[in-house]
C-alpha cells in the first residue's frame, strides 16, 4: 500500500504529542503536509486529524530514533524541538522520515535542504544558550536569586544544567518572559524536587535592597571603567552582545 | 578610599592588559559547601564600548610600582592616584560579583610592592581566602612576577587556573630602551618554570589521580604592538617560538595607546595601530589551528602584513600554484589552506562529502565563503560556472574593505581608490594568471 501524501495533523504542543502524531503517520501511512500546534485554530477550520498525545507510542518513536538512526540523531530532534523555528514540527517530522531511511547515514546529509535547516535551527538555540550563559544577571532578593531573560528560544532546558552546578548552595530561579517558563533551583528540596521548570504567567518582583543597589553599581563602575577610550567601537560591541540582550543587563542601564 | 574608588583605579590602571579568556580548563562544583565552575569553551559574560569580552574581573592588587617602564601608566614617575586593595575586600568582591554571574573569575594582577617576593605572597593571600575560605570553584587568573622565589611562584601555581607572565616587549633591544628594570631572563625564568610546574604536574596526575593541579589552563603571555620598531615576522617568529618552547597556551597582542609623551615612544596624539594587532591576531590563529609556520606567512623581504589583504589570502595568492582544490578529495589540511573556508566548514566538508557529491550551493550551506573560495576550488572537477579568474577579479573579492572600514581612520580608506574599479575590472586579459587559466 502506498503513501497518501496530503495530511495534515494537529497536536497539543508537547513533544510526546509530536512523537504520537509521528507514529500516527507511519502507521496509517500518511505522508504529511504540515503539523500544527493545538493552540493554532487553523486545524478546527480545515478539519485535520487532531493526534492524542499517547506516551507509548511517543516512547516507542524515542526510543526507535536512538536505535534505528543515532543517538545524536535522537539529541538533535530532542534539541530541534527547543529552537525558535516556525516550522520546527515538520523539520523534526522531515528528518525523521530522512532518519528511518537513510539510518545513521542522515547525520553527514548536511547539504540536504530538511537537514541543513533542523541543524541551523539548533546551531541558533546552542548558541543562544552559551550566549545566555554569560548574559543572565541575577539580582539577591533575601537568601534567593533571581533573574529574567527574554530568549528567542526555549533555553531553559539547555541552561539548567550550567546553572544548577554552578550554584549548587544557591537557591535560585530565571525566569523566561518570553514564553512564560522559569527554571526554579531549591538545594535543600528532596533529589527529584531540586530542579524544575514551571510555568510562570507574571513575575512581579519587590524592590531591591541597598546592597544589592551597591553592588549593581561597582559592577556598572567596572563595565564603564575597563573599556579604552581610544578603541571605543560600537559596531564589534553590538555584533558580539546585539541590543536585544540589553534590557535585562545590569551595566547596560 | 572606599570600595568604589579602589575599584575605579584598579581598573582603570588593569585594564591594558588584553587577555580576558576563561578558558582551557573544565571544573564542576563538586563537593558540598563549594561555589562555582569553570567551563572549558571559556564564557563570555559581557562585551565592553571597545567590542573586547568582559569574562574576568579583572583588576590590579595595587598600582603602585618600583619599576619605571616608560610604557605603563603605572610606572614610578607616573603621577596618577595610588590604591591598594586588601585581600578581604577583593575576595569579597570576586564572590559577589560571581554569584550574580557578572563574572567568570578574577583576573588578579598587581604593581609591584616592595619587592617580587612580597608581591608574590600578597597574591597568593588573595587566592588562598578564595579557595580555601570561601571555597571559590570559579576561575582564577593570576599574574606571574618576574624575579619572584620559584616556591612562591609554585605556590601561587597551585591555587590558580592560569597563569601568564608579559614579554612586553618582542627584543631585548627593545626592553632594555623601555623597561629598564626588566630583562629578558627575569621574564623567561617564570615562564619555563610554569612550564616545568605544568610538566611535572602532568606526570603526578598520572601517578596520584588526587594530585593537586598546577595551572590547569596552562599559561599566555602579551606584547605590545607598535611601541617599537619591531616587525611583524619578528614577532610571529617569537610567537611561534613561545607556542613550541613554553608551550604557552596563548599569545595576545597588545596595539599600544600611547600614556605618555617620550622620545624614544609614538607621540600621544598618534592612534594605536589596531589594523596591525588585527592581523596579527589572524596570524596567530592560522599557527594554531591551521597549520601554518611563521616563516610560510612572513620572510625577511616582506617581514609586515600586508594591510589590505589577510595573511591567509596573501599566502594564497603567492602560492598561486597550488590552487584550485578538488573540494570532493582534497584532505582535510589542503581544505585549511583555502581562503574562506575555516576550521568548522573545513570538518564540515569531511562529514557531508561521505554523504553526497558536493556542489557549489551546497557549499554555501556549510559555512564557506564563496565570495573568497571560488577562486581556489573545484568540484567535482569544475569551476563555479561563468567565473572569471584573473588576478584582478580575484584582488578585488579578496581585498578586505570592510575590516580596513573598521580599523583605519577615513582618509587612509579613501587610499583604497588606488585600485580603482576601472583597473579591478574585468577583462584585463593581461593579467590573467596562466596557471588559473
Amino acid at each position: 500500500m502506498s503513501w497518501v501524501n496530503n495530511a495534515v495533523y494537529a497536536y497539543d504542543g508537547s513533544f510526546d504529542g509530536l512523537l504520537s502524531c509521528v507514529f500516527e503517520s507511519y502507521e496509517r501511512k500518511e505522508e504529511l503536509m504540515d503539523i500544527t500546534s493545538g493552540s493554532d485554530p487553523q486545524y478546527v477550520l480545515f478539519g485535520n486529524r487532531y493526534v492524542e498525545t499517547d506516551p507509548q507510542k511517543a516512547t516507542r518513536v524515542y526510543e526507535a530514533i536512538g536505535n534505528k538512526i543515532s543517538p545524536a540523531a535522537r539529541e538533535l530532534v530532542r534539541l530541534g524541538f527547543l529552537t525558535c523555528s516556525p516550522q520546527k514540527e515538520l523539520l523534526i517530522y522531515r528528518f525523521l522520515r530522512l532518519g528511518f531511511k537513510h539510518g545513521g547515514a542522515v547525520m553527514n546529509m548536511l547539504t540536504e535542504n530538511t537537514v541543513h535547516q533542523l541543524h541551523k535551527a539548533v546551531r541558533h538555540l546552542n548558541s543562544e544558550s552559551h550566549a545566555f550563559m554569560g548574559f543572565v544577571r541575577f539580582s539577591v532578593y533575601g537568601d534567593a536569586l533571581v533573574a529574567v531573560i527574554e530568549p528567542k528560544n526555549i533555553v531553559l532546558p539547555v541552561l539548567a544544567c550550567h546553572f544548577c552546578d554552578r550554584y549548587s548552595q544557591e537557591s535560585f530561579m530565571i525566569y523566561d518572559k518570553t514564553h512564560g517558563q522559569a527554571l526554579i533551583h531549591r538545594p535543600d528540596a528532596a533529589q527529584d524536587d531540586k530542579v524544575s521548570i514551571v510555568n510562570v504567567d507574571e513575575l512581579v518582583l519587590p524592590d531591591v535592597s541597598e546592597q544589592e543597589k551597591a553592588y549593581r553599581s561597582l559592577w556598572k563602575q567596572f563595565y564603564n571603567t575597563v573599556a579604552i577610550r581610544e578603541r571605543i567601537n560600537p559596531r564589534a560591541q553590538m555584533s558580539h552582545m546585539p541590543k536585544r540582550y540589553w534590557a535585562q543587563l545590569t551595566e547596560m542601564q | 578610599m572606599d570600595v568604589y574608588d579602589k575599584l575605579t583605579i584598579l581598573t582603570d590602571s588593569a585594564k591594558y592588559d588584553v587577555s580576558c579568556s576563561s578558558s582551557g580548563v573544565e571544573r564542576k562544583s563538586g563537593q558540598a559547601g563549594a561555589a562555582g565552575s569553570a567551563v572549558s569553551s571559556g564564557i563570555c559574560h559581557s562585551f565592553a564600548a571597545d567590542g573586547r569580552c568582559i569574562s574576568l574581573l579583572k583588576v590590579l592588587m595595587s598600582n603602585s610600582c618600583i619599576y619605571d617602564c616608560k610604557y605603563c601608566v603605572n610606572r614610578r614617575s607616573n603621577d596618577t592616584r595610588r590604591a591598594m586593595f586588601t585581600p578581604e575586600e577583593l575576595a569579597n568582591l570576586t564572590m559577589n560579583f560571581y554569584r550574580r554571574n557578572y563574572i567568570e573569575g578574577l583576573f588578579l594582577s598587581s604593581g609591584i610592592m616592595r619587592n617580587p617576593d612580597y608581591t608574590t605572597e600578597q597574591l597568593i593571600r588573595v587566592l588562598e581566602l578564595l579557595r580555601n575560605e570561601y571555597k571559590f570553584g570559579g576561575y582564577i587568573h593570576v599574574k606571574g612576577i618576574p624575579g619572584a622565589d620559584p616556591a612562591l611562584i609554585s605556590r601561587l601555581g597551585l591555587l590558580a587556573d592560569r597563569m601568564s607572565v608579559n614579554i612586553e616587549l618582542p627584543s631585548q633591544a627593545s626592553l632594555s630602551q623601555l623597561a629598564p628594570d626588566k630583562t629578558k631572563e627575569a621574564i623567561l625564568k617564570p615562564m619555563s618554570l610554569i612550564r616545568q610546574g605544568i610538566q611535572e604536574n602532568v606526570t603526578d596526575l598520572v601517578k596520584y589521580r588526587h594530585a593537586p593541579k598546577f595551572v590547569p589552563a596552562g599559561q599566555s603571555t602579551q606584547m605590545i604592538i607598535g611601541a617599537t620598531p619591531d616587525s611583524d615576522l619578528k614577532i610571529l617568529t617569537l610567537t611561534e617560538a613561545l607556542y613550541h618552547k613554553y608551550k604557552l597556551k596563548r599569545v595576545y597582542y597588545s596595539a599600544y595607546t600611547p600614556v605618555m609623551e617620550h622620545s624614544l615612544l609614538p607621540s600621544l596624539d598618534s592612534k594605536p595601530p589596531l589594523l596591525r594587532e588585527h592581523r596579527l591576531y589572524q596570524a596567530d590563529w592560522l599557527l594554531r589551528f591551521y597549520g601554518f609556520e611563521a616563516k610560510e606567512l612572513l620572510d625577511e623581504r616582506a617581514p609586515n602584513f600586508n594591510p589590505f589583504m589577510d595573511p591567509k589570502c596573501n599566502w594564497a595568492m603567492n602560492h598561486i600554484d597550488r590552487f584550485p582544490v578538488e573540494i570532493s578529495t582534497a584532505p582535510y589540511e589542503t581544505l585549511l589552506r583555502v581562503p574562506g573556508i575555516g576550521v568548522t566548514s573545513a570538518k564540515r566538508i569531511v562529514k557531508a562529502r561521505r554523504a553526497f557529491r558536493l556542489d557549489f550551493p551546497g557549499l554555501k550551506k556549510l559555512g564557506v565563503v564563496l565570495k573568497r573560495a571560488q577562486y581556489f576550488i573545484t568540484c567535482s572537477g569544475r569551476r563555479l560556472e561563468g567565473l572569471k579568474v584573473n588576478e584582478s577579479t580575484i584582488l578585488r573579492s579578496l581585498l578586505s574593505t570592510k575590516e580596513l572600514g573598521m580599523f583605519l581612520p577615513q582618509p587612509q580608506v579613501e587610499q583604497l581608490s588606488l585600485f580603482s574599479d576601472d583597473e579591478l575590472g574585468i577583462g584585463t586579459g593581461k593579467d590573467l594568471i596562466s596557471c588559473l587559466g
